[in-house]
């Protein structure tokens, strides 16, 4: 297929259908409704559902239901949509229904603001909702990226039955660039089969049940063990990152979606003066690339975000006191500028400490 | 040897929870029976919700899925537009549940049209916490959480749901009925065997209200119950067909094609 | 003279069509076989307020879509032409629309060219079409894109259900091509 430009919102929804995706619930929120827009025009000429609920709260909770009646389905929100999922979310992780969740990041707290943001990285990777679990998140950085990661995440999440989440920023989402698509849509009606999912008995075997309830503590202990159990061979399975000339640097800057790519371009001006810098960028942040940037060798590390900072506690977490963490970020909507994160690289190319000059 | 009762296969085995003169088991079983007279058990899909009812997932003989305090009709609607028009899904909702934080999931799903059906337990209390008020109190109710009875002036009015869903263009019926006596529960098993038969046909949201008792939270025996649900509740919840459009439907158009719901 | 990478930020109104003109110049880079970014500004400016696109073209992979620092500025309007005309970076280009801006790029370390295309739409009963016009004269006086790429790229970008505007926006383009600016 010939590229065509697209931006990312509506290259997540077309890749999402030609994964097989027929039921899409959603409510309007910017900077995301593309995709929601997206959906209502090609959703019915697939035969799937288009749904816009009441609220973001109804919408996970219709992916709930259709993930429990064995459909591939999705949802897509902006930050302040998410946390009214977050209910929803818990109950699906505790019900083992795969499906696929969308955040486009735009600025927090409160209705906070419109322009792209990652600060929702805690929430993505460690407070999803209340109760112990996990989701599987990825981070992709360009068009292209989503389009090859959406199908995966759909399949990985039928795999393991554990709901996927696309952690994205509001650029990412409204910007185009040439994407092709798979030749071959997948076909939902050849999908693995779901025994397990709640579609009528059939009158040919017990009765399919899909609950979070366990008052007894023993059995609620073993359900989450053995989810966890799972999580495991998730972590064993799925470890996506790029390094970018890191095998010499001295300075790796560590960087996910949009800021991953401005985290490239400073890369490359340093190496223009002599200062040997790389780039280390997750693209599933959980699991988290823990191992792969563990082995890095460099003299200090920058992790730059579109937050207060918030990935930079997994990248000490990975580095574990082996060499200086530091951070840059902007955040309510302020986008890093390269040259911004170029004066604080040259500034640790002098002194890898950074005495004092975090923020 | 005459087999003159036998349990419906629309319930399973499991002996249930509920307390002693409670109405939740009367109409489990109405649910089963109607479930299992229209045989549409192996196509059927049940959605409990949080309340008393919340473990009804262990007693419906049929596949089932546990909602989120007040989503069961969102949760509903997604396995509906899933499974498409040859399924069965209802839900099985308390006044908590349905009425208080559910209240947008409700009116939405009723309002679209929802081709499912409601069951809606109103016995004028939360049960399941052990006896607050809930938004169907009754003024001048004593609850745990309104200790000198439920005062309008600060506690405000409680909902009649039927009355209020029946002006949503989506829905296609709309009945209170009551768990009170013999006669009361055998017109609500036609009321709910009326709103299965709605759903089966695609003619609209259909919900019942089925009024019913709680002895232990009301802090009364169960016969003096049935004689305050007959007394006070019917007086506040009127019993009767709030909207029926089953004949024709809610929509102007049905297709052949089994998603269109 | 700003072949690769172009670093082209376009700005007016909500309206004047900047966000399709950005569309158009990404397809023409992607005709010239170079990677290509398109991004909006979004918000409550895209209703009627001012817009602006930033567009990358390059040989090169892209690393970062957002153009802080354009060295090809097409500017159709004088609110975008204040806000943006300072980031140019020295040696770049800037093309007006002398239609609506009525004053002088007084940056010595830049290029400077203006068109009156909102007037040249109007005499030639293009209307809206002032943004291919001015994309067409920005891509003839630096050399950005060749005018085969721009007329493949406008062959891509208008939609099948309004193939009847094809026409229109190619004699824009070459409207634009061929505006020979008057000797002072």
């Amino acid at each position: 297929m010939e590229p065509i430009l697209m931006k990312g919102n509506e290259v997540l929804a077309q890749a999402a259908i030609f994964a097989g995706c027929r039921q899409y619930f959603g409510y309007p929120i910017t900077p995301q409704t593309e995709i929601a827009a997206y959906m209502s025009r090609q959703m019915p000429k697939a035969g799937g559902v288009y749904l816009q609920a009441e609220s973001e709260v109804a919408a996970i909770n219709m992916v709930l239901g259709a993930g429990a009646a064995g459909g591939r389905a999705m949802t897509s929100t902006s930050s302040p949509g998410l946390s009214l999922m977050t209910e929803g979310i818990s109950y699906i992780a505790g019900m083992d229904i795969p499906c696929l969740i969308v955040n486009v990041q735009r600025g927090g707290p409160g209705l906070g603001g419109i322009q792209p943001s990652q600060a929702d990285y805690w929430q993505a990777t460690r407070a999803l909702g209340h109760g112990d679990f996990h989701v599987m998140v990825f981070a992709p950085s360009s068009v292209q990226e989503i389009a090859d990661l959406v199908p995966r995440a759909f399949d990985l999440a039928d795999q393991y039955r554990v709901p996927a989440m696309f952690l994205m920023d509001g650029s990412l989402g409204q910007m185009m660039e040439p994407v092709a698509f798979p030749d071959k849509p997948a076909d939902p009606g050849a999908l693995p089969e779901k025994p397990w999912a709640a579609v009528g008995n059939g009158g040919k075997r017990p009765n399919n049940i899909l609950n979070s309830l366990m008052l007894k503590a023993p059995v609620l202990e073993a359900s989450v063990l053995e989810r966890f159990d799972r999580y495991e061979a998730i972590k064993q399975e799925l470890c996506e990152y790029e390094a970018y000339r890191t095998g010499d640097a001295q300075i790796v800057l560590v960087a996910y979606g949009t800021t991953a790519r401005i985290a490239k371009s400073v890369v490359d001006e340093a190496r223009k003066e002599g200062i040997k810098a790389g780039l280390f960028r997750p693209v599933t942040l959980w699991p988290y690339p823990y191992e792969p940037l563990s082995r890095l060798s460099a003299r200090c590390f920058l992790a730059v975000e579109m937050s207060m900072g918030q990935m930079v506690e997994d990248v000490r977490l990975a580095v574990n006191g082996r060499a200086p963490v530091h951070f840059y970020g902007r955040t309510g909507g302020m986008i890093p500028r390269p040259n911004e994160v170029l004066e604080r690289v040259r500034a640790l190319a002098k002194d890898p400490s950074g005495k004092g000059a975090d923020r | 040897m005459n087999t003159i009762f036998k349990k419906t296969a629309g319930l399973t085995d499991v002996q249930t929870h509920y307390c002693p003169g409670c109405t939740h088991g009367i109409v489990h079983r109405l649910v089963g029976e109607v479930l299992e007279e229209l045989g549409v058990l192996d196509r059927t899909v049940g959605i409990a919700s949080v309340g008393c009812s919340v473990m009804a997932y262990e007693y419906f003989n049929c596949d089932m899925v546990q909602a989120p305090h007040g989503r069961a009709p969102a949760v509903a609607t997604g396995v509906k537009r899933t499974l498409g028009r040859d399924s069965v899904v209802f839900t099985y909702q308390g006044d908590g549940d349905l009425a208080a934080i559910g209240t947008a999931e409700t009116v939405h799903a009723a309002t679209r049209g929802e081709n499912i059906t409601v069951i809606f337990i109103n016995n004028a209390i939360y049960g399941m916490t052990g006896g607050q008020m809930a938004p169907t109190t009754l003024p001048g109710q004593v609850t745990q959480t309104t200790p000198n009875a439920r005062n309008v002036l600060t506690d405000g009015f409680p909902i009649r749901v039927m009355e209020m869903l029946a002006t949503l263009d989506g829905v296609a019926y709309a009945e209170r009925v009551s768990s009170g006596d013999i006669p009361d529960i055998q017109k609500a098993k036609r009321a709910i065997k009326k709103a299965f038969t709605c759903q089966m046909e695609g003619k609209g949201f259909s919900i019942v209200e089925v009024l019913s008792t709680c002895p232990t939270n009301w802090g009364i025996s169960p016969s003096e119950s049935m004689e305050w649900l007959q007394t006070h509740m019917t007086r506040q919840y009127p019993l009767g067909v709030f909207k029926d459009v089953t004949e024709t439907g809610v929509f102007p158009v049905l297709t052949d094609n089994p998603m269109d719901l | 003279m700003c072949n690769d990478p172009i670093q082209l930020l376009l700005a007016g109104f909500g309206g004047q069509g900047i966000l399709f003109a950005g569309k158009a110049a990404a397809y023409a880079g992607m005709a010239e076989e170079k990677n290509v970014t398109w991004l909006p500004s979004y918000g409550p400016e895209m209703r009627g307020g001012t817009a602006n696109c930033s567009v990358c073209v390059s040989k090169a992979a892209i690393s970062c879509p957002i153009v802080f620092e354009p060295n090809l500025l097409v500017v159709m309007n004088q609110p975008s032409f204040h806000a943006f005309v300072e980031k140019v970076v020295p040696g770049g280009v800037v093309v007006m629309n002398s239609s609506l801006i009525k004053e002088d790029c007084l940056r010595p370390d830049v290029t400077a060219y203006a068109i009156p295309a909102t007037e040249l739409a109007e005499q030639n009963d293009l209307p809206g079409l002032a943004n291919i016009i001015m994309l067409g004269y920005a891509a003839q006086v630096t050399g950005a894109f060749g005018l085969g790429s721009l007329q493949a790229a406008l062959g891509r970008c208008v939609p099948l259900s309004k193939q009847q505007l094809l026409e229109p926006n190619l004699h824009a383009v070459q409207i634009g091509w061929t505006y020979k600016e008057p000797a002072e």
